[in-house]
This record gives structure tokens, sequence and C-alpha cells, in this order.
């Protein structure tokens, strides 16, 4: 191979990279068909494999390929608009048309909800038409919109931003969660046949509408970080090595595109400076290392700024929520970077307004576990069992077993330290993390 | 792209209304469909009599079988469909979210697939 066609590959990737969310939100939200555009963007992207190696890089390479994909689409829709003039055929009226099941698409007289796209089609093509390849539109807000709307299963609006967004496969998606990739896959098809059948808009939610939709956008945005530390099997975490710097891409593209947005702010905030610490949260050994033991130095101060930064731009627009607060907590515990400590009482005010903004299971744990820290660990026991009381499901989980064993043992109680111990670890889907859990256990005095 | 949206809800008779209810159901509804035929996307309104009156046809084992009652019989029922003709679904669930049935009942909304006009049948756009 050429040393320049090297060039020419590497820029084919790189543009795949940076273009495939750009590309396939303006090629789907004419239709809402992101399976078409998906096969034309795909087809676009194997002849610029091919073609730029031999004939160089255009000047415009996103430009290049929107201009295939886009050929692509209108011979699609062309034929589609063909088979459609046709009467309608036998069996217009049982299962496919319910359904729509692609099977049908070859045969004659094609129809159910694909159809559509016939007359929904010159609405597209004007459309693709009208785009200006130079200054290609961003449309990529619009298209999470649609990931995380009402009407898609909140199941699948993280798989699906991380598959249309960024342009993960379904098997690199099915390893993060664990699930056959068959599965994955199949979910995603159903998700993408929802979208164009229902006929999902790919629009930013109005103004009025745009509070009750955000927290959907963002919580999947946030579940493609969460999955890094949820999935339960040490080879599966292995495998993308974690999905946190797409959640944090995807998080900065949010907060770029809607800069007035405190909350939006706040979850970028909060990806940098959890994101931050990750080169520190492995021992040299492979073993778990807790915060509190962490070495600042490992942290990554860039990333930590960058935080800050989104932080800081989100405090005047005066609107507090969850993710500002998480971010704020996150903040505390890295300027320990700066000041050699740890302040437990601003991190006690932080905890105590993310319980009363949003009263999860996990949140009053966290603060259980600071105010033991403040207050002593037996007012740290006291608020825990409060916990316990209000909330029966504390029994199956996890963190609260690993805070009552901490502060049982800060305590003394070394026999209820042991047990809670005993109960986190079979609680814990991660084998690091239940080998730190022992490694705590093993280090308890007799007794 | 043509929506039905469909309501399902006790009937009238097992709910236990009162005629003040009723009274408010009438103002609603009158209201709700003016609103839909003066925005423009209004293509039918039904509300349906009770499954008392419902007569279900079925070819489905190969012979013609006519059964009283309806298809499935649960506790709540399709009692009305609303047919609109609106851009997309954000805007159907709009509309179903403003059908005074929503506060009672709920509104299942269903894209249409095909329809019959002008004497034919026709993929809807």
């Amino acid at each position: 191979m050429a040393p320049g066609s090297v060039t020419a590959l590497a820029r084919a990737e790189l543009a795949a990279r940076a273009s495939y969310g750009r590309l396939l939100a303006v090629l789907a939200a004419p239709t809402g068909d992101i399976a078409a555009a998906e096969d034309a963007l795909s087809d676009a992207f194997e002849r610029a494999l091919i073609t730029w190696p031999r004939d160089g890089v255009p000047h415009n390479p996103e430009g290049w390929l929107l201009t295939v994909a886009r050929n692509r689409l209108r011979d699609l829709w062309k034929s589609a608009a063909v088979r459609l003039s046709a009467p309608l055929a036998e069996g217009a009226l049982d299962g496919t048309a319910r359904d729509g099941a692609r099977s049908t698409a070859n045969g004659p007289g094609r129809t159910g909800p694909d159809a559509w796209v016939g007359s929904a089609g010159t609405v597209g093509i004007d459309a693709l038409e009208s785009l200006d390849t130079e200054a290609i539109p961003d449309k990529r807000i619009e298209l999470l919109c649609v990931c995380a709307h009402p009407a898609i299963d909140r199941a699948v609006r993280t798989p699906l931003m991380l598959h249309t967004v960024l342009g993960l496969t379904a098997a690199d998606i099915a390893a993060a969660y664990a699930v056959p990739e068959q599965t994955m896959a199949q979910r995603l098809v159903r998700a993408k046949r929802r979208i164009r059948a229902t006929r999902i808009p790919f629009v930013l939610p109005s103004l009025t509408d745009l509070p009750q939709r955000l927290p959907a956008v963002l919580e999947a945005v946030y579940g493609a970080y969460a999955i890094d530390w949820a999935s339960a099997e040490p080879d599966a975490r292995a495998v993308p090595d974690s999905l946190a710097g797409e959640a944090l891409y995807l998080a900065e593209t949010l907060a770029a595109l809607l800069p007035e947005e405190p909350e939006v702010l706040g979850l970028a905030a909060l990806l940098a400076l959890s994101i931050a610490r990750l080169p520190a949260r492995m021992s040299g050994r492979g073993e778990l290392v807790a915060l509190d033991d962490q070495d600042p130095a490992l942290w990554d101060t860039a990333l930590i700024e960058r935080g800050e930064r989104y932080l800081r731009r989100a405090q005047p627009l005066g609107r507090i929520g969850r993710f500002q607060l998480e971010a704020a907590i996150q903040s505390a515990h890295c300027d320990r970077a700066r000041s050699g400590v740890t302040d437990w009482a601003a991190l006690r005010t932080l905890h105590t307004a993310l319980v009363r903004l949003s009263p999860t299971a996990g949140a009053r744990v966290a603060l259980a576990a600071v105010i033991g820290e403040v207050d002593g660990p037996t007012a740290g026991l006291d608020v825990l069992n409060a916990v316990a009381r209000d909330r029966p499901d504390t029994a199956s989980f996890q963190p609260f077993w690993a805070t009552r064993a901490h502060l049982c043992a800060e305590a003394g109680r070394v026999a209820d330290a042991r047990a809670a111990y005993d109960r986190a670890v079979e609680l814990a889907g991660d084998e690091r993390l239940r080998a730190a859990l022992r490694r705590r256990a093993g280090a308890l005095p007799p007794g | 792209m043509q929506y039905s949206l469909l309501v399902i809800s006790q009937e009238s008779g097992d709910a236990g209304i009162t005629e003040e209810d009723m009274e408010w159901g009438r103002a609603a509804f009158d209201a709700y469909g003016k609103a839909l035929d003066a925005a423009g996307v209004l293509v039918s309104a039904d509300i349906l009599q009770p499954v008392s009156a419902s007569t279900t046809v079925s070819l489905r084992d190969g012979a013609l079988q006519i059964q009283d009652g309806p298809f499935a019989d649960t506790k709540e029922r399709l009692n009305g469909t609303f047919v609109i003709e609106v851009p997309d679904l954000d805007a159907a669930l709009d509309w179903a979210g403003k059908c005074p049935a929503a506060q009672y009942g709920a509104i299942e909304v269903r894209p249409s697939a095909i329809v019959f006009t002008d004497g034919e049948w026709h993929q809807v756009a």
C-alpha cells in the first residue's frame, strides 16, 4: 500500500468518527427512516474507502459523503415511489401492513409502513437537495431527542444514542450491556422501525416542551457512563474499555448545542470530573481503589479544569438540578488534589441538597456516609437505619451494605461490620469490587 | 400522517357516573371536537354505544362467525375513536392529551397504515 493511501484511509476513518452522527441525523431527519439513512451512509463510507486512496481525499470530505449518500437515498425513494404507483397488491391488509416486516420489501407491490416513504420520500428528496454541502447543519440534538422520545422504550434509549449518534455497532453495545449481540441488534431494529412507523419528528422540542423532554435525554446520555460501572462481567467491561468517553462526547455535544441549559452543563461537568479520576481507580496490581484512597496526582487535571468550567457556566443560569449538584459533589472531591484534604462539611451541604431534590436510595445512602465522616459513625448509622426503614429495597442495594460495613467498622462493631461486608460482597456484580470489599473485611480487627 | 386516537375507558354504566359528570363530559367533548375541527385536523370522530350493543364478526377459523359482545372482554373498553390528520406523532400525542377521556381513561394513539378514500385503498403518507 502506498504511503499516501494510508493517510487517505486514516482521513476516511477520522471523517467516519467525527461525521457519522452529523450525517446520519441530516439524512434521516426528513423522513425519520434511520435504517435507510444508515444503509445509504455506509454505502458512502464504503465508496470513500475505495476511491479516496485512489483519487485523493476530496476538499470537503463530509460534503462528499453526504452527496453520495443522498444519491443512494434518492434512488431508493424513486424505486419505492414506482412500486407504490401500482395498485395495492393482495395481502396488503394482512400482517405485513401491521408490523411492516422488511422481508416484503423486495416482493411485488411492496406495501406496509415502508410505503409512506414513497410520498414522504418526495419531501425527503426536496429537503436533502436544498442542503448546502459546504455548511451541513447539525441535527444531532434532534436525533438525541428522537432517541429519548417518550414513545421509545426507556431501556433502548441509551443504546440507540450510541448506535445512531456515535455509530457504535450492535456488537459493541451488546458487549457493554452484557447481552447477546442478536438481542441488542433486535432491540435497535425495533426502535428504529417504531420511529419511522409512528413518525416521531426530528425536531427540537419547543421551549415549553424542553423542560419536560430534556431530563430523558440527559438520563440516557448519563446511562452511557453508568453502564461502565453497572455491567457485571469483567470480560465484557474490558471490551469497549468503557463507554465513559462516549458519554462525555455526547454530553459535550449537547452542551455546545444548548449552552444556556444549566443541567446540560451540569451533566458535562459531572462526566468530565468523574472520568478525570478513572486513571486512579485501579492500582498497579489491578485492584479497585476507593475514592478517598486514590492518589490525586493520577487524576487528569485538564479534564478536571474542563469540568469546573462547565460548572462555573451553569451557576449564573440560576436553575439548580440533580446533575449540577452531583457535579458539585465531584468537584468537592477533586478539590483534594489542590488542598490535600476532603471538605466534608461542604460535601454534607451538597449531599443534603441532592437528597432534598432527588431522594433516591443512592443519594440517601451517600448522605449517610458523609454524615458518618462529619458527625461520627453512630450518627451515620442512625441515618442509614432511617433509610432502611423507609426503603425496604435497600436490603438488596449493594452500596447500602458497603456503607453500613464501613460505619460499623469505624464504630468498633466488628461483627456487624463483617456481616455487612459479607452481604455487600454477595450483592456486588463486579469481581474487582468484590475483591476490594473482601480486602476491607480482611483488614478488620479480630472480634 | 393519519392517526386514530382510541378512547379506552370504563363504560359510563360501570363507572357509576352522575348526571353532573355527564354534563361535564358533554361540554368537554363538544369543546374538544370543535377544537379539532377548527384546527383542520379532524377526519372523523365517534363515541361508541356500549359493548352490549357490540357484535363481533370473524372468518378467522374458516367459517363466518358472528358473536355477540366485544372482541376482547375487558374492564376497560374501546369507547370512541378520533381519526386525525397531523404532521407527526408529537402533534397526535398533543391532541390525545387534550382529549377529555384522557382524564379518566387512556388514549391509545395508532398511526394508520392504509385508508379507503375516493373509492379505493391508499397508502397513507
